[in-house]
């Protein structure tokens, strides 16, 4: 390569170096995401490559089987601890962004459990929610407040809680740190000049911190929306979806590969993706808008 | 922030913060008494801290029986050729991208943001039948294909990289007869070395963590990766709570280890990612 002219190790190196990138994601994201929409008109099982053309048939299925969406129920779940996460680590961001001692010491403990392993931090709840032995009622049992102790993974009615939390616990810091960056990036001529105007601190939140952190707000909003929809470890690790707990992407999961029905799954994984694709579509929109 | 806040409101701040610490601690502190006790121990101590600080049997036993070495040199092998493979990729991409005008230069780069919100849960359906054909199905060649290739994020990160190094370098190497193979290898490839600890560190929790995918496309026994060993242990072993923290505790340490040595490249590489 070395006795060749500036033009010709351009085209060499344009070559050399983009074609195998660019085809590993056209062979592992683009080529799936197009064939899925093939195999959800067929009635593929998965098993060897025999599979018949049978029109929008699994969309008519899932469409009057109740049971399909009704998983998304359980996805709500996880939307509803995101935004409590997402409001928990606003007000943490705040206050760790501000005067106060120890502050680093903070964040950094606080964002602890995003590096941890995840499945060996959804085993750890399974311990710690654990009927007779689990911390969490032995806890409640030695401060006295036995009535409070809960049958936390087989109650129906709080299972799913009990399972949300645990995505709350990992990723309230990790959203804490994104928060942290966005709030020290706004200059702080703006809170000096608001400070000599006379605005207070809790003026001074609405109308300075809160319109420089939108941008981050509304991708974090839609991030938790997203990863509500895909939310699969942690009811799969934990119970294998049992109890209620089965979300949308289990459902898909086990229609492909426990029932062997491929083609249905496909269908189901088009309605998820679409599902994600509608609100980045109108994430973006609302944000051009913005900028107008 | 000239003003003092109120002197309540501060103390609410410390509240605040100590109830967070404790709800995230507590688990992490029941857990590592409990890695330590004896099932009985476990039992019947409750909170308390174990009887014996030096009792490891737990460990080898979830260790052995767990099959976690085994676990620990499979994601090894997949991790270092997997983020191997990312970082030249990535870099390739970025030299390509950050300083040569061509045709295709758009749609690549669109390529890239395009497929970056195709949720990859949704996708596998499909993605199992690729690697099914191309024979990597219940071989390690499955997960590192997948991993191997770079994503948006690290293009992005690599990209704001490649754009504030100076041109005047590379053609003041042009002068002296560089070719541009050299000038990727000895000035931008080195030159990017703070995004690759970043990227280097970010990609290899977030493959160590992996549990979908060695899980679909490794079912083998002997292709069990740290998440899938821990997972297999848990279900005939269930009653065993002390024998798993154990194991829990084990596979929380590396993470955990690179986080509090190399915290700055992971915040730097989190925050900027939010941003892009």
């Amino acid at each position: 390569m070395f006795n060749f002219s500036y033009k010709t190790q351009r085209y060499l190196i344009l070559f050399g170096f983009l074609t195998i990138p660019v085809l590993l994601s056209l062979t592992f994201s683009y080529y799936p995401a197009i064939s899925l929409l093939y195999y959800s008109l067929t009635d593929w099982s998965g098993l060897g490559w025999d599979m018949n053309f049978i029109g929008l048939d699994n969309y008519k299925e899932i469409f009057t089987k109740p049971e399909v969406f009704g998983a998304l129920k359980n996805n709500l779940y996880y939307f509803i601890g995101g935004l409590v996460q997402v409001a928990l680590s606003l007000y943490f961001a705040v206050i760790l962004t501000g005067k106060l001692r120890g502050r680093n010491g903070f964040r950094a403990m606080l964002f602890i459990p995003y590096v941890l392993h995840s499945v060996a931090t959804v085993i750890m709840f399974k311990n710690l929610y654990h009927m007779e032995y689990g911390s969490l009622n032995v806890l409640l049992g030695s401060i006295g407040l036995e009535s409070w102790q809960q049958s936390w993974l087989g109650n129906k009615h709080l299972v799913n809680f009990s399972l949300a939390f645990i995505s709350m616990w990992k990723y309230m810091g990790l959203n804490m740190v994104i928060f942290i960056g966005a709030l020290q990036s706004i200059p702080s001529d703006l809170y000096e000049a608001a400070s000599i105007d006379g605005a207070n601190g809790r003026q001074k939140f609405r109308f300075i911190t809160l319109p420089s952190i939108r941008k981050v707000t509304e991708l974090m909003l839609i991030l938790t929306l997203t990863g509500a929809l895909e939310a699969f470890d942690i009811p799969y690790v934990m119970l294998l979806g049992a109890n209620d707990t089965s979300t949308f992407v289990i459902k898909t999961v086990d229609t492909a590969f426990k029932y062997q029905n491929f083609g249905l799954a496909s269908a189901m994984a088009v309605i998820l993706l679409i599902m994600v694709l509608v609100f980045i579509v109108i994430q973006r929109k609302l944000l051009f808008r913005e900028e107008r | 922030m000239k003003r003092e806040e109120s002197f309540s409101f501060t103390i609410f701040k410390y509240v605040t913060l100590a109830m967070a610490l404790f709800v995230v601690f507590f688990p992490l502190y029941s857990v590592f008494i409990g890695a330590f006790k004896t099932q009985r121990e476990y039992y019947q101590s409750g909170l308390r801290m174990p009887a014996d600080l030096f009792n490891f049997e737990n460990f080898s036993k979830v260790i052995e029986i767990g099959k976690l070495g085994l676990g620990f040199k499979n994601i090894l092998i997949i991790l270092v050729i997997a983020v191997a493979g990312n970082v030249l990729f990535g870099t390739m991409v970025a030299y390509a991208v950050g300083r040569f005008d061509f045709k295709l230069k758009k749609p690549i780069m669109g390529m890239y943001l395009i497929a970056q919100v195709i949720p990859m849960v949704t996708t596998q359906v499909a993605t199992f039948s690729v690697i099914k054909s191309l024979h990597l199905y219940n071989t390690m060649g499955g997960p590192i294909i997948l991993y191997l290739g770079a994503d948006v994020l690290q293009i992005v990160i690599y990209l704001q990289f490649v754009n504030s190094i100076p041109k005047d370098l590379d053609e003041s190497a042009m002068m002296e007869g560089a070719s541009l193979f050299r000038i990727y290898r000895s000035i931008i490839f080195p030159l990017l070395g703070p995004a690759t600890a970043t990227l280097v560190i970010l990609k290899t929790i977030s493959i160590y963590n992996d549990f979908y995918t060695p899980y679909l496309y490794m079912p083998s026994q002997k292709l069990k990766v740290v998440s899938t060993a821990i997972y297999s242990f848990v279900g005939p072993n269930a009653a065993q709570l002390n024998v798993i923290s154990a194991g829990i505790l084990i596979i929380f340490i590396p993470t955990l280890l690179l986080f509090l040595f190399l915290q700055r490249y992971i915040f730097a590489g989190v925050t900027n990612g939010a941003v892009k």
